[in-house]
C-alpha cells in the first residue's frame, strides 16, 4: 500500500517543516573505541576482533586515546565546548549486532555541546544549524539476513552476524530542532550533511563514505501547521545513504506527513526506513517504552577530563573553517560564482580540490566532476564521489591536454574507469581509444573521403571553407572519433592548397 | 514517584515484574512472576530507605577510587582468529555467528 | 625430606612448600599429585571443584625440569593453586557456577591467570561459587553447594565456598577467590582461613566474569596470612587491559607479614571498633571470640578506640541496589548467541535468547536481573540507583572520618557461624543480611582481611576477625593480621585448622548416614 503525498510546493504552504539530524561519523583510527581491535573495511568475518568486540565473559573496554582526540577536534570544528569532564554510559537494549546487548555511550556527560554550523544554500544564503552535542560510541556488528527474497529482515529465515564492525568508534552529532527551513527544508538536510562530511574530510578523522556507512545520517521531520509555537510529531528515518538520499527521504516525509495531517490524521511517532530503490519511507518499529535503554554512567570506564593545554593544541591544529575554506578556494580558482556554487552544492568540494591537487586545472576538474561525472552519478542513482577517484580524473584530464584524447574520447574513458576496467591509461590502451596522431593514416582517410566527394576540393578552393565540415566529419567517422578533429581540418585545408 | 512503603509495595505487580522480564530478556513462568512479585516487594521495602539519609548535596560516586584519563594507545593487540572467535558459538556459517530469524529492527 | 607422606604434604602451608620445592627436598609432581590423591579422597563429598585439571601433572614437571635446569623460579613457583570458577582460563571450561556457561572454554586467560602462570604457581583446578557470584552460602551454584569440611551439613560460606573450603579440606594450599560483598572474607570467616579483599583496582579485573563492576576484586585465599601475602604479591599490580586498575607500585606484602609475625607491629596501632557492625545481630559465640581478641590485642600494644558509621546501616540497601543494577547489564551478553547454552526452541532470536537466560539463570540470579533492571528503569533511577550511588559518597566519607581516629578497622566478619545447609535457601533477605559487615568494605573500595581468631564457644565452629584499611593501605592488614594470627596461635597453642575434624572420617561418617 503506497503513501499518499501531497504535492511539496502545497505542503510548504500549508506546514512548516522542523528537521533534525544524527549524523554518525565513524572514526578512521587505527583501532576501535574500546578495544585494540583493527578499525579496518573489508576483511575476513570476525577476523577483527578481540575479546572485548565479542562481549566476552570476563573481557573489559579500554579508551582509544587517538579517538578522543578526534573527536575533540571534531567537536571544536563544530563549534562546541568542549566538557571539562566527560563520561561515558551504557546504553542497554537486546540486539543480536550488540556483542554485550549494551552500547558504550555517552549520556548525560558528552565531550562536546553547545555549537553551531554554518550551512551555505544554493543560493548563497548561510543557515546557522544549531548543534546540541556531539559524543562518543562504539558502532554496532553486521547483520545479514538470509532465506527471505529481499535481504532484508523481513521474511528472512536466519541471520548471521559479523563483529569486525562492532566497537568501531563513533561520534554522533545531534542538531538542535531546526526550525524555518521552509521549502529548502530538503536542500537544507543535504547541504548539512554535505557540510558535516567536508568537515570530517578536513580534519582527516574519517574516510567520509557514505556508501560505506562511513557518515550515516539519521533525518528527523516533523511539520507543523503554519503558525503554530507546538511541534509537530515526527519521525526519524534512517538507512539514507547518500547526499542524494538526504534530500529526497526529507522531501518525501514532508510531503508524506502533509497529506495525512491536511486529512485530519495523525503522524505516529516512529523509525522509518528510506528506500533509495523506491524513493519512499516504510515504517520500521513504532518507538514505544521497549526503547528505556536504562542508561547509568559506565563502571568499567574512568571520566575523560580534556586538559586546556590538549584543547589548545587541539585548537591550534583545526584545519580552516568550511566558509573560509570555500572564499579561498573559489578565489584560487578563480571560478565565478555560480561556478563555485555548482561544485559546493554538488557536494563535489572535497573532489575538485583533490583533483586539483592531482594536477588538472581547477576549470577541467570542475568541468569533469559537475558535467560528465554527475550526469552519470544521476544516471546511475549513485555517489558521484564513490564512481571515481580525483587522481583518475586528473590522470584523465593529463590524457587530454596532451592531445592522446579528444573530449569525446575521454568521456568513453572515462565510462571504462568508472566500470572498473582500470585506470585512464589502462582503457586507452585496452579499448584502443588513442586519438591517432599518424598524418599519414589521416591524410589515408582523409583522401578517402574526398574520393567520395569530390566537389568538396572545389568549394573550399572557391572560399567556402565550411564546406570542410562534410570531410572532418566523414574521417571522424571513419576513424571512430580518434581523431583531432582540429588537425583533421588542417589537412584538409592543406589538401585544398596543393 | 513511590514514597512510602504501601506505595513501594504495590509498586512491584505481576504486571511490572512481566514487563521488566521482557526488557531483560527472560521468559519467566507465571508462577516465576508471582513470587518474584512477592519477593521483590519484600526486597525493595528494605533498599528503599537509601532515599532518606541520600539527600540533594550528596554527590553519587560511581567509582569508588577517583581515577581519570585512563586510555590506551591506538595500536592493533590480542585479536583473536576466526576460529577463536567462533570457538563457543552454538551455531555458525561462513565465518559468522548464526542466528534465528530477528524480529525487531536495528536500532 | 624423608617420611612426607601425601597427607603430610597437603597440611604444609605454601610458604614451607614452597621452601621444600627451592631446596630441591619435594618436586612439585609431587606436591601436585598428592593434592589430586587428596581432591580424589574428599571432593566427592566436599564439592569443592566444578573442574579437576587433567594436565596438573605436566605443568608441575615442567616446572621441576626449569628447576633442575637451573632456571631462576619465583618464591611460589612449583606450589598447586585452586582458581574460582570465576576466572577465565583458557584450559579449563568456565562457568561462573552457572548452568549457561556449562562447558565453556574461553578462548584467552584472565590477567591474573596469566599472572599466577608466569610465576609458576600449577592449576589444580576450578572452584565452587554461588552462581555468578550472587550469594553467601555456595548454595546458587547450578552445581550443587560446596560442603564445610568443618561440618558436611552446614555452608562455607559465599559466593567463594569452594575456593575457602578446599583450602580447610586441604586440596590445595592456595586458592584465588572474588570479593563483591564479602565473598573471599565471609567463606574465610567460616572456614576459618585467611580471606584478603585488596583495594579495589589493586588487582586485574580483565578476565573476571563481571557480577557488579564497581564493586568486583579478586584477592588471595590461604590458611596462612603470610601465604596469602606471597599470592597478594604475585597478583597484584597495574594492567592496562582493565581502566580501574590502579598504577602504583605495591609493597611486599609476604615481607610484611614476615616482620610484622609477633606483637611488636600491635605497639600504639589504634584498632577502631566500628560500633554499628559489632553491635546488634551478631551471634553471642561470635562475639565472644570477638572481643576476647581485641583484648588480646590491647594487652601486646594496641590502643583500642570505638568508632561510628552512621551510615554504615544504609550499606547493604544501596549495594542490592547498585549490585543488581551493574549486575542486570553486565549479564545481558548471556544470550546463547556467541557462547554457552542456546535452549532448543523455535521462534525467533529473540525467543531464543529469553528461554535460554531462563533456563540458564538460577533464581537468584534472576531476581537480582529484574531487581537490577528495575532499579535502572526510567523514572525510577534517581530514587533507587542514583541515591544508592549518594550512600556510597557518605560511606566512603564515614570510613574516612573513622581512619582519622585509627590505623586499621575491626569488626566481626560476619555475624554467625556456619549455619546448616538449606537454612536460608528459601529467604534471600535473611541470606543477604551475612555480608552486612562485609559490604561496606566493597562499596567505599577500601581493602579487607578476615584472620581466623577461634571456634565460636556454642558451636565449635570457626569465628574470623575482619580488618579494615583505607584504600591503597592494604600493608597495614598484612602486618596487623600478621601479628594477630602469630598471637592467636600463642594464645591457642596451635593453629586454628590443626582443630578441623578428620574429614576423611567424616565423610565416611556422613556417608554412613546418607545412605
Amino acid at each position: 500500500m503506497n503513501d499518499r503525498l501531497m504535492d511539496f510546493d502545497k505542503a510548504i504552504e500549508q506546514f512548516e517543516p522542523v528537521l533534525g539530524f544524527e549524523v554518525h561519523v565513524e572514526l578512521s583510527t587505527r583501532t576501535k573505541m574500546f578495544s585494540s581491535a583493527p578499525n579496518a573495511f573489508g576483511s575476513e568475518p570476525n577476523t577483527n576482533v578481540t575479546p572485548v568486540c565479542l562481549g566476552l565473559p570476563g573481557s573489559l573496554p579500554v579508551v582509544n586515546e587517538q579517538a578522543v582526540r578526534y573527536s575533540i577536534s571534531l567537536g571544536l570544528a563544530l563549534g562546541c565546548s568542549i566538557a571539562e569532564s566527560s563520561r561515558f554510559a551504557r546504553k542497554n537494549y537486546f540486539y543480536p549486532d550488540l556483542a554485550k546487548n549494551y552500547q558504550i555511550s555517552q549520556y548525560d556527560e558528552p565531550i562536546a555541546f553547545d555549537g553551531s554550523v554554518d550551512v551555505e544554500l544554493e543560493d548563497g544564503r548561510i543557515v546557522p544549524v544549531a548543534i546540541e552535542r556531539a559524543h562518543m560510541e562504539e558502532d554496532a556488528g553486521k547483520l545479514t539476513h538470509l532465506g527471505g527474497a529481499t535481504g532484508r529482515i523481513q521474511g528472512a529465515e536466519y541471520s548471521l552476524v559479523d563483529y569486525n564492525r562492532a566497537g568501531v568508534p563513533l561520534v554522533e552529532i545531534v542538531t538542535r530542532p531546526i526550525e524555518g527551513a521552509g521549502a529548502d527544508a530538503p536542500a537544507l538536510a543535504r547541504a548539512y550533511v554535505a557540510t558535516i562530511r567536508d568537515i570530517v574530510l578536513a580534519l582527516g578523522i574519517s574516510e567520509a563514505r557514505m556508501d560505506r556507512g562511513n557518515l550515516r545520517c539519521d533525518a528527523n521531520v516533523s511539520l507543523r501547521p503554519r503558525g503554530q509555537q507546538r511541534y509537530g510529531t515526527r519521525t526519524e528515518t534512517k538507512n539514507v545513504n547518500s547526499l542524494r538520499s538526504v534530500e529526497r527521504a526529507v522531501r518525501y516525509e514532508i510531503q508524506r506527513q502533509a497529506a495525512i495531517l491536511a486529512e485530519g490524521g495523525t503522524i505516529t511517532q516512529e523509525t522509518r526506513h528510506w528506500h533509495e530503490d523506491t524513493g519512499r519511507t516504510s515504517p520500521g518499529r513504532p518507538k514505544s517504552d521497549a526503547d528505556d535503554y536504562r542508561y547509568f554512567p559506565e563502571p568499567d570506564l574512568l571520566p575523560v577530563v580534556p586538559s586546556a593545554e590538549l584543547i589548545a593544541e587541539l585548537r591550534a591544529a583545526l584545519p580552516e573553517a568550511p566558509a573560509v575554506r570555500r572564499r579561498r578556494l573559489k578565489e584560487a580558482w578563480g571560478f565565478t560564482d555560480l561556478e563555485f556554487r555548482d561544485v559546493v552544492n554538488g557536494g563535489l568540494l572535497a573532489e575538485v580540490q583533490a583533483t586539483v591537487e592531482a594536477g588538472a586545472s581547477p576549470q577541467a576538474a570542475r568541468k569533469w566532476w559537475t558535467g560528465e561525472i554527475s550526469r552519470i552519478a544521476n544516471a546511475r542513482e549513485a555517489e558521484a564521489a564513490a564512481l571515481v577517484a580525483p587522481a583518475q580524473v586528473a590522470e584523465l584530464q593529463g590524457l587530454v591536454d596532451d592531445g592522446t584524447l579528444t573530449d569525446k574520447l575521454a568521456r568513453q574513458v572515462l565510462e571504462g574507469v568508472i566500470d572498473g576496467e582500470g585506470s585512464p591509461a589502462e582503457v586507452v590502451q585496452r579499448r584502443g581509444l588513442a586519438v591517432v596522431s599518424d598524418d599519414g593514416a589521416l591524410l589515408a582517410a582523409i583522401d578517402e573521403a574526398l574520393a567520395a566527394q569530390p566537389d568538396v576540393l572545389e568549394k573550399i578552393r572557391d572560399g567556402k571553407v565550411q564546406a570542410a565540415g562534410a570531410i572532418i566529419g566523414a574521417v571522424m567517422k571513419a576513424m571512430k572519433g580518434q581523431a583531432d578533429a582540429a588537425r583533421v581540418r588542417e589537412l584538409v585545408l592543406e589538401r585544398a592548397q596543393g | 514517584m513511590p514514597e512510602s512503603t504501601a506505595d513501594r509495595a504495590a509498586a512491584i505487580t505481576p504486571d511490572l515484574v512481566a514487563h521488566l522480564a521482557g526488557l531483560a530478556r527472560i521468559a519467566l513462568s507465571g508462577e516465576e512472576v508471582e513470587r518474584l512479585t512477592v519477593q521483590l516487594g519484600q526486597i525493595l521495602d528494605n533498599v528503599a530507605k537509601v532515599s532518606e539519609v541520600a539527600t540533594e548535596d550528596v554527590p553519587p560516586t560511581s567509582h569508588p577510587i577517583p581515577l581519570q584519563n585512563v586510555f590506551r594507545a591506538d595500536a592493533v593487540a590480542d585479536v583473536l582468529t576466526q576460529e577463536q572467535a567462533l570457538s563457543g558459538a552454538p551455531d555458525a556459517e561462513s565465518g559468522r555467528f548464526r542466528v534465528r530469524a530477528i524480529l525487531g529492527e536495528e536500532q | 625430606m624423608s617420611g612426607t607422606g601425601a597427607e603430610a604434604i597437603t597440611r604444609l602451608p605454601a610458604a614451607e612448600l614452597a621452601q621444600l620445592l627451592a631446596a630441591g627436598e619435594l618436586s612439585s609432581v609431587e606436591a601436585t599429585r598428592a593434592h589430586l590423591d587428596r581432591i580424589a579422597q574428599v571432593d566427592d563429598v566436599v564439592n569443592a571443584f566444578l573442574h579437576v585439571s587433567d594436565h596438573a601433572l605436566d605443568v608441575a614437571a615442567d616446572v621441576d625440569a626449569r628447576r633442575a635446569a637451573g632456571e631462576q623460579l619465583g618464591p611460589l613457583a612449583g606450589v598447586p593453586l585452586a582458581i574460582k570458577d570465576v576466572l577465565v582460563t583458557s584450559d579449563m571450561p568456565t562457568t561462573a557456577g552457572s548452568r549457561i556457561l556449562e562447558g565453556w572454554l574461553p578462548p584467552y586467560d584472565a590477567t591474573v591467570v596469566q599472572k599466577i602462570r608466569a610465576a609458576d604457581l600449577v592449576p589444580l583446578g576450578k572452584t565452587n561459587m554461588d552462581e555468578f557470584a550472587m550469594g553467601s552460602t555456595t548454595e546458587n551454584s547450578a552445581y550443587g553447594p560446596t560442603r564445610n569440611p568443618w561440618d558436611l551439613d552446614r555452608i562455607p560460606g559465599g559466593s567463594g565456598g569452594g575456593s575457602a573450603a578446599c583450602l580447610a579440606a586441604f586440596e590445595a594450599p592456595l586458592a584465588l577467590g572474588s570479593d563483591t560483598g564479602g565473598s573471599i572474607r565471609e567463606p574465610a570467616h567460616l572456614t576459618g582461613t585467611v580471606g584478603v579483599k585488596p583495594t579495589y583496582g589493586g588487582v586485574s579485573r580483565y578476565g573476571v566474569i563481571a557480577l557488579a563492576s564497581s564493586l568486583d576484586q579478586i584477592g588471595p585465599c590461604a590458611r596462612t596470612v603470610l601465604d596469602a601475602a606471597l599470592l597478594h604479591d604475585v597478583i597484584a599490580g597495574h594492567d592496562p587491559h582493565d581502566s580501574t586498575s590502579l598504577g602504583e607500585a605495591w609493597p611486599s606484602f609476604a615481607e610484611l607479614a614476615r616482620s610484622s609475625a609477633d606483637a611488636s607491629a600491635l605497639q600504639g596501632l589504634r584498632v577502631g571498633v566500628v560500633r554499628e557492625l559489632s553491635g546488634e545481630g551478631i551471634d553471642p559465640g561470635v562475639r565472644q571470640r570477638f572481643t576476647e581478641t581485641l583484648e588480646l590485642l590491647a594487652a601486646h600494644g594496641a590502643e583500642i578506640v570505638e568508632v561510628s558509621m552512621p551510615h554504615v546501616e544504609y550499606a547493604v540497601a544501596a549495594y542490592y541496589l547498585i549490585l543488581p543494577a551493574e549486575a542486570s547489564s553486565n549479564l545481558a551478553r548471556y544470550d546463547s548467541v556467541r557462547f554457552g547454552l542456546r535452549a532448543d526452541v523455535t521462534g525467533t532470536v529473540e525467543d531464543v535468547m529469553s528461554a535460554t537466560r531462563e533456563a540458564g539463570f538460577g533464581d537468584e540470579v534472576k531476581r537480582r536481573v529484574i531487581l537490577g533492571t528495575y532499579a535502572l528503569s526510567a523514572g525510577y533511577y534517581d530514587a533507587y540507583y542514583g541515591k544508592a550511588q549518594k550512600v556510597r559518597t557518605l560511606i566512603q566519607r564515614d570510613f574516612a572520618a573513622a581512619f582519622e581516629q585509627a590505623e586499621v578497622l575491626v569488626s566481626p566478619t560476619a555475624p554467625m557461624t556456619a549455619y546448616p545447609l538449606g537454612t536460608t535457601t528459601h529467604d534471600p533477605l535473611a541470606q543477604y543480611l551475612n555480608d552486612i559487615t562485609t559490604i561496606p568494605v566493597n562499596l567505599a573500595g577500601i581493602p579487607g582481611m578476615s584472620v581466623p581468631v577461634g571456634l565460636s564457644p556454642e558451636d565449635g565452629l570457626p569465628v574470623g576477625l575482619h580488618l579494615m584499611a583505607p584504600a591503597r593501605q592494604d600493608a597495614r592488614l598484612y602486618r596487623a593480621g600478621a601479628a594477630v594470627e602469630a598471637l592467636v596461635r600463642e594464645h591457642r597453642g596451635a593453629p586454628l585448622l590443626d582443630a578441623v575434624p578428620d574429614l576423611a572420617a567424616a565423610i565416611q561418617a556422613w556417608q554412613e548416614v546418607a545412605r
